[in-house]
């Protein structure tokens, strides 16, 4: 889990964030400006500052914000087809530069930055890429006439011609606060009091819009719109009717829209969907409380939390996208200020008298209202403007003397200060004093004004309300209803004396104030001379604030904080307050010092003293008789067995292993299965030592596995066996897998030369490669490999011979291997005890709904008798109900509801329909007359939550992943890894080393296009395919120049475009190095066995030398249900094997210096083991 | 890089060659044979000589033998200690195999404990076993466990099982994370020129500052003698299993990775051979 932040704004309106890694909260300096709100998500922080403009921050990415602009230049030889073409064009004729569909008048001068906070990449170039192929060198594309259709031949007839011109510009603004320009034509808002935002998970990743909704002083709603991937600032802002004035408002990831209004009640927005982001229509709904107003709301997926004026927090039930109002209110427990919902539901609060942050523990999608509030006690980075010393010895200092210290050190402060500072500490001061010996001293009002009441009541000078001006040791707890009743009218707010300036440090705290100080202030002086004196009152007032005084919060935002309910926050056990801190510092300090124990010299000394013992004592000694009888050691159990004969079925079978030691003393096992055949007690075995794999079998019921030995993978006809429950399974599976490395002396961590696959149920296996798996002439065959199972979950595996292993999970996350081994279900010792890491999955499980369209009523869910099921899965052929549907096995838990899937290649209508003549024909997202039969893609998202010997590699989502092959005894300093993003962009891993797999950063390697697939072959050649299928040559890829210059457009062989990985790899091969035997591995769509077919299965092509790069046959492994294999890692040196009667002498002259790879994904559904 | 738990299975799985010759003080009807085994360092005298039992009773009168007990020069062996601990006690830094007498007639009753059966193995064991819980988690882990579980303990010993072993060991190897190790360390310190049987006193593996105490922590405080001081000869060594750990190895790593499967650290203290060097040498060997 990669660490992300959880933001906040204390009550001085400092910004502060908390690392999900991290122990304490980070004081944000690059904001010079006080902050009232901040809302946050992954990729970005929204906030209101005190100026009561919006600023945006956002997170560096190693993958830049680029938008591609473009331009048409056309041309006409309209008066002489053979002399050539001119720019002068007819006046009915398009303009000279256009849009692509040349209606649009747009000359490259037209093209301006959004904002200040873009830059242009480069110039104008002319895209010299026509739909995947290479164009002539100017790039110009031809016609007949405008519009038609372009080839980049020039014909006869070629009258017209264009050409696309491109350029890019980037955003620059990231890691930084930077004020969101409101250039608006129309009415702008008001200042904004509120902001939220959200709507990520409305719209797919490609177009990832955002929504912002904002709430201005007078009530009103605003909802930013164009904020999407490439656009972080948006366009405009629009406002949004209400039917009253609203205080608050939160926006959830998805389609829940919440707000408050003045009166107490709420608004629900219906009508959110991905056309239309901004709703429809406000529901009312009251009060949690009937008498007591609702102060505040904060929405989720599935939750809508609120507060109302007492400071009670309610929880709404039954809230989901279909019904956004929910049902009905429960009361929870604790006194809140205010409340936010962050990722995944959970929940974060500011406690109303205490003003700390909460969290909600035990927050999960089963439970959506959790269990208890726990409270984030971490420090604030102590370390201010002065020196971090003086700051440390405060704390100590403060911890053991208490109040004198503090005293001193204020009046230090006192001294230094000018006399306004000094005053201002001097009614700030009292507070915290106070604070001491009594309970904080809080007034009461709601968390919107929080920051304006707390100044207001400490400012006695300034009282600018009817109410008394608060005295230090005047609880406020009567005239809070009076105040927030004043606050309806922001006229009676502001107040003549407020723009006297006495106190200007705070008066841009105050909502109105600043407004009337920014626009009428006396000129630059006095703007320079607030700030500074804003300065100066942090300074003085960080002394009584120390570090042991506990931070009052004024507003936190979570959505940008990945806490899952698996995940360990260590933000809640680190008390400052007492004498903890040392013991905890120092047992950190002593549990670091045993991990490195890895290498350290008494381990080393260990193990070899214990190996020469083992010498000296045994070695010469081993004819010795055992004194302990190896006995049999037997596990038996029940299970099901899918019967090998007809009529197929499970019936129920007795299951024993029986484990001796064999023959050298290693273990050995038998495997009995006991059935009954009519009446007949049976039996059918396996030695341990024959089988080659144990494989989880996708089965939405039952938790099932298969077994393979060498001659039943030949049949393609494993053993298949259910056992009764999923822990029962991971028991049998980890015991067995044991017993089976153990009688093939396997042990510990898979070597470097291993060989990965990943099951298409995202299991991950490795087998070691002996070194007759290449021979020539006479390679092992590969049914014979044994491959062992890996804890984790992956998609896609790549490895090479220095041991860097790098997987892409189904939702695209990057991950390395740790060099551990088991996790997962392997318990104890068949798993490594470090480098082991929890790992989590999501994927879509699909299913079609399907209509014919009938003449009198249209489309229908009824279909003619013979149409296939109206919901199905993709071949039609089984009927697949929203209801029946099932998660791909029992580990999966669903995680959203079904939603249609709008991204389906082809497209669809807007309301996700594609369209064809019949089922199943080609679909299109478009209706056309001749088309009677429809259909759409629904698809929901499921979760699977293990563990495995992999890290994650943070934030990118890959797509596609290639490792440079190394040869055996090569000393690659740093191995070139590059990357697919799942946007397309090609990035190269930086710091890649055998003992560094993860890396350090990506390198983004620009492209005119996205791409789908990448591959780097031998001599860091480096090959690539467009999403167009176009084909890309990276050029100067090296040791010095890890990413190379630039990328040569290959044109593809004609008649073949390259749309497919293997195809483009195979193309990486036949450019290879001279004399080397070329290793190909592919994984087969369709192998007939002798029993039975399998799909998926690892074959190898046999023969394949530079000369021969076809290769003369396939070599049938393990499968099927495999889904991605590689085999860069084996560069094992291929023993020679010396038969002359057999090879010829020139050809075993070659050193057989492996290995090139292959992998081809093939997407196929089916099952392991069908 | 080679993992911790190769260590465990090293532990295991060490032998000790050993040739048993029958006392000449007893009266046989032949000559007999000696009987060579591979003894397991981990188990009992009296657990893996059925074999011996059985080799020499060919050769005796039944009105001749009683109950059978081991010698090593003169010293007899206590069966409840650990084979390797006999070993390392008495007999290393002698070739090998070890060569054993064995004894059909009078027992020293002073030195030894009777053996009649296995039971009487077993009850020693798991009292070990016990006592090093209530020492190493104030005996939760081993009262949690069903008898099952304790049962499988012992026959995974008597049996040579490791993975049965361990499989249930591992949870009394368990430790709260944050507290750096077991509430006390399970040792016995044994030296071969004292009166006493062991040393055996409370040590916690985290000093009250939080430190990792190391096994020249332990010695320091329990035998300081055995630290040898700088430019003065090589005086003892300490051994557990046959090998020397570095003074520096933390003791919470050695409870776990070589404690004995009876849960207990046993450290034999024995007098160095001559011509090991000072006390430089060695950490300069050990160093390079």
């Amino acid at each position: 889990m990669p660490s992300s932040l959880l933001w906040a704004v204390d009550v001085y309106g400092r910004v502060y964030s908390l690392s999900t890694a991290g122990q304490q909260w980070e004081h944000c300096r690059d904001a010079h400006l006080e902050f009232k709100r901040v809302t946050a998500i992954q990729q970005c922080c929204w906030s209101i500052a005190c100026d009561h403009q919006i600023y945006l921050y956002v997170h560096a990415s190693d993958v830049p914000i680029r938008y591609q602009e473009e331009t048409y230049e056309n041309q006409v030889s309209w008066w002489n087809p053979v002399d050539g073409f001119s720019d002068r064009l007819l006046p009915s004729d398009r303009w000279q530069w256009s849009d692509v569909t040349g209606l649009k008048h747009q000359p490259l001068g037209d093209f301006q930055l959004p904002s200040e906070n873009w830059e242009w990449e480069a110039d104008w170039y002319v895209d010299e890429n026509f739909g995947g192929e290479p164009t002539e060198k100017a790039g110009w594309t031809y016609a007949i006439d405008f519009p038609a259709t372009y080839t980049k031949d020039k014909k006869w007839n070629s009258c017209v011609r264009r050409r696309r011109w491109i350029r890019y510009r980037r955003y620059k603004a990231q890691e930084t606060w930077v004020k969101v320009c409101t250039k608006q034509t129309g009415s702008l808002p008001d200042p904004f009091n509120d902001i939220t935002c959200g709507g990520w998970e409305i719209t797919e990743e490609p177009r990832g819009c955002l929504s912002l909704w904002a709430v201005s002083l007078q009530g009103k709603v605003w909802f930013r719109c164009g904020i999407n991937h490439h656009n972080p600032e948006g366009s405009v802002w629009e406002e949004v009717p209400v039917p009253g004035e609203v205080v608050q408002i939160s926006c959830g990831p998805g389609d829940l829209v919440w707000a408050v209004l003045w009166e107490g009640d709420l608004l629900v927005r219906e009508g959110i969907g991905r056309d239309c982001l901004k709703g429809s229509s406000w529901v009312m709904v009251e009060s949690p409380d009937t008498g007591v107003a609702a102060a505040h709301v904060a929405v989720g997926v599935n939750v809508v939390w609120a507060v109302t004026k007492d400071h009670k927090v309610w929880f709404r039930r039954g809230v989901n996208s279909h019904n956004p109002c929910g049902s009905g209110w429960i009361g929870m427990v604790g006194e809140m200020a205010m409340i936010n919902v962050g990722f995944n539901d959970q929940v974060w609060a500011i406690g109303f008298e205490d003003r700390a942050v909460y969290f909600r523990q035990g927050v999960t999608a089963s439970e959506l209202s959790g269990k208890a509030w726990k409270v984030v006690s971490v420090p604030r980075d102590s370390e201010r403007s002065h020196s971090s010393a003086s700051a440390s010895s405060l704390q100590s200092a403060g911890c053991f003397f208490g109040g004198e210290v503090r005293l001193q050190s204020h009046a230090s402060v006192l001294g230094d200060a000018d006399p306004e500072t000094e005053r201002t500490g001097a009614e700030v001061v009292p507070t915290p004093e106070m604070g001491d010996a009594l309970k904080p001293r809080i007034p009461k009002v709601t968390s919107d004004n929080f920051i304006s009441e707390l100044v207001s009541d400490r400012d006695g000078q300034i009282s600018r309300r009817d109410a008394p001006p608060a005295g230090p040791s005047i609880p406020e707890e009567d005239h809070t209803e009076k105040e927030v009743e004043d606050r309806v009218s922001p006229a009676q707010v502001l107040s003549p004396s407020q723009s006297s300036g006495v106190d200007p440090q705070w008066s841009n705290v105050d909502l109105e104030e600043a407004q009337t100080h920014l626009a009428s202030g006396p000129g630059d002086t006095a703007e320079t001379s607030s700030l500074s004196s804003v300065v100066t009152y942090i300074l003085a007032l960080e002394e009584p604030y120390g570090p042991d005084e506990h931070p009052k919060w004024a507003w936190v935002s979570g959505g940008g904080c990945l806490v899952e309910c698996h995940t360990q926050l260590n933000w809640f056990n680190s008390s400052t307050a007492t004498g903890q801190p040392a013991l905890n510092s120092s047992m950190q300090a002593m549990s670091h010092s045993i991990t490195p124990a890895q290498t350290a010299e008494w381990r080393k000394q260990i193990f070899e003293q214990l190996s020469e013992r083992s010498k000296r004592e045994m070695e010469n000694f081993m004819h010795y008789e055992q004194a302990i009888e190896q006995s049999v050691w037997v596990k038996k159990g029940t299970m099901q067995w899918w019967r090998d004969w007809k009529p197929h079925k499970w019936v129920d079978v007795q299951f024993a292993l029986e484990q001796f030691s064999g023959a050298e003393g290693n273990k050995d096992g038998i495997l009995f299965i006991y059935y009954t055949f009519n009446d007949e007690k049976k039996y059918l075995h396996v030695f341990i030592n024959e089988v080659t794999i144990l494989v989880p079998v996708l089965n939405d019921s039952k938790h099932t596995f298969a077994i393979y030995t060498a001659e039943r993978t030949k049949q393609r006809w494993p053993i298949r066996l259910a056992a009764p429950t999923e822990l029962e399974m991971h028991d049998w599976l980890a015991l067995l897998s044991v017993s089976c490395c153990d009688s093939r002396g396997i042990q510990g961590p898979p070597s470097k030369q291993a060989i990965w696959s990943v099951t298409c149920r995202g299991d991950i296996f490795v087998s070691e490669p002996t070194k007759e798996l290449e021979a020539i002439p006479y390679p092992t065959p590969c049914n014979q490999m044994f491959w062992r199972q890996v804890g984790g979950h992956l998609r896609i595996i790549e490895s090479n011979s220095l041991g860097v292993v790098w997987g892409i999970g189904y939702d695209h996350t990057a991950w390395v291997h740790t060099g551990g081994y088991g996790g997962g279900f392997f318990q104890g010792l068949a798993s490594s005890t470090d480098n082991i890491y929890t790992q989590t999955d999501v994927k879509s499980v699909s299913i079609y709904e399907n209509q014919r369209w009938n003449p009198v009523t249209g489309y229908t869910n009824r279909g003619l008798p013979t149409d296939r099921y109206m919901w199905s899965d993709a071949s039609g052929l089984k009927e697949c109900t929203k209801n029946n549907t099932k998660p791909p096995s029992p580990n999966w838990t669903w995680v959203s509801d079904w939603t249609i899937d709008y991204a389906v290649p082809g497209g669809t209508d807007r309301e996700g329909w594609q369209y064809a003549a019949d089922f199943p024909a080609s679909y299109h997202g478009y209706k056309t007359l001749k088309d009677f039969v429809r259909r759409r893609h629904w698809a929901r998202k499921c979760k699977l939550t293990t563990t495995g010997p992999w890290q994650e590699v943070p934030p990118i989502p890959l797509s596609d992943i290639t490792i440079l092959p190394c040869g055996p005894k090569s000393t690659v300093e740093q191995v070139p890894l590059w990357a697919i993003s799942n946007k397309g962009d090609v990035l190269c891993r930086l710091g890649v080393t055998s003992l560094t797999p993860g890396g350090s950063s990506w390198l983004h390697v620009g492209t005119d296009q996205p791409f789908k697939l990448i591959s780097i072959g031998a001599v860091h050649q480096v090959w690539a395919i467009a999403k167009d299928g176009s084909t890309f040559f990276r050029g100067s890829v090296s040791t010095q120049n890890p990413a190379g210059d630039c990328w040569y457009h290959i044109p593809s062989p004609t008649g073949q475009k390259l749309k497919q990985v293997s195809v483009g790899r195979t193309s990486v091969y036949t450019v290879d190095e001279n004399g080397t035997p070329i290793h190909v591995w592919i994984i087969a769509d369709k192998v007939q066995g002798s029993h039975s077919l399998s799909c998926g299965t690892v074959c190898r092509r046999q023969g394949v030398l530079p000369n021969e790069p076809k290769g003369h046959s396939w070599d049938y492994g393990i499968g099927g249900g495999w889904d991605h294999i590689t085999v860069r890692g084996n560069a094992m040196e291929a023993p020679r094997i010396l038969m002359p009667s057999l090879t010829d002498n020139g050809s075993n002259q070659t050193a057989a210096r492996p290995l090139q790879t292959s992998n081809q994904p093939e997407m196929n559904g089916n099952p392991v083991g069908c | 890089m080679a993992d911790d738990k190769d260590v465990l299975r090293d532990v295991w799985f060490g032998r000790i060659p050993a040739c048993f010759t029958l006392s000449p003080e007893e009266t046989t009807e032949r000559e007999a044979e000696p009987y060579y085994l591979l003894l397991p360092r981990v188990s009992y005298l009296t657990l893996v000589t059925d074999k011996v039992k059985k080799h020499f009773l060919r050769v005796m009168k039944a009105e001749d033998v009683e109950e059978m007990w081991f010698e090593y020069e003169g010293t007899p062996l206590k069966w409840h200690y650990p084979i390797g601990v006999l070993f390392d006690l008495h007999a290393s830094n002698t070739a090998l195999p070890w060569n054993v007498s064995v004894h059909f007639k009078n027992f020293p009753e002073h030195d030894l404990l009777h053996c009649p059966s296995n039971s009487v193995i077993e009850a020693h064991f798991m009292s070990c076993i016990k006592e090093a819980d209530a020492l190493k988690h104030k005996s939760q882990v081993i009262n949690d466990m069903q008898k099952k579980d304790h049962k499988q303990l012992w026959m995974g010993l008597q049996n040579d099982k490791f993975d049965q072993f361990w499989a249930m060991n591992r949870k009394l190897m368990e430790y709260p994370i944050n507290e750096g190790g077991f509430r006390y360390i399970p040792f016995r310190i044994y030296q071969t020129m004292s009166d006493r049987p062991f040393i055996q006193k409370l040590f916690r593996p985290v000093s009250p500052e939080g430190h990792a105490l190391t096994l020249g922590d332990l010695l320091k405080e329990l035998f300081p003698a055995a630290i040898c001081v700088e430019d003065e000869p090589k005086r003892f060594q300490v051994m557990i299993h046959g090998i020397e750990p570095l003074l520096e190895t933390p003791i919470q790593w050695l409870s776990e990775h070589l404690s004995h499967p009876d849960n207990f650290l046993h450290i034999s203290i024995i007098p160095a051979p001559r011509g090991c060097g000072d006390c430089r040498s060695v950490l300069q060997t050990t160093h390079s």
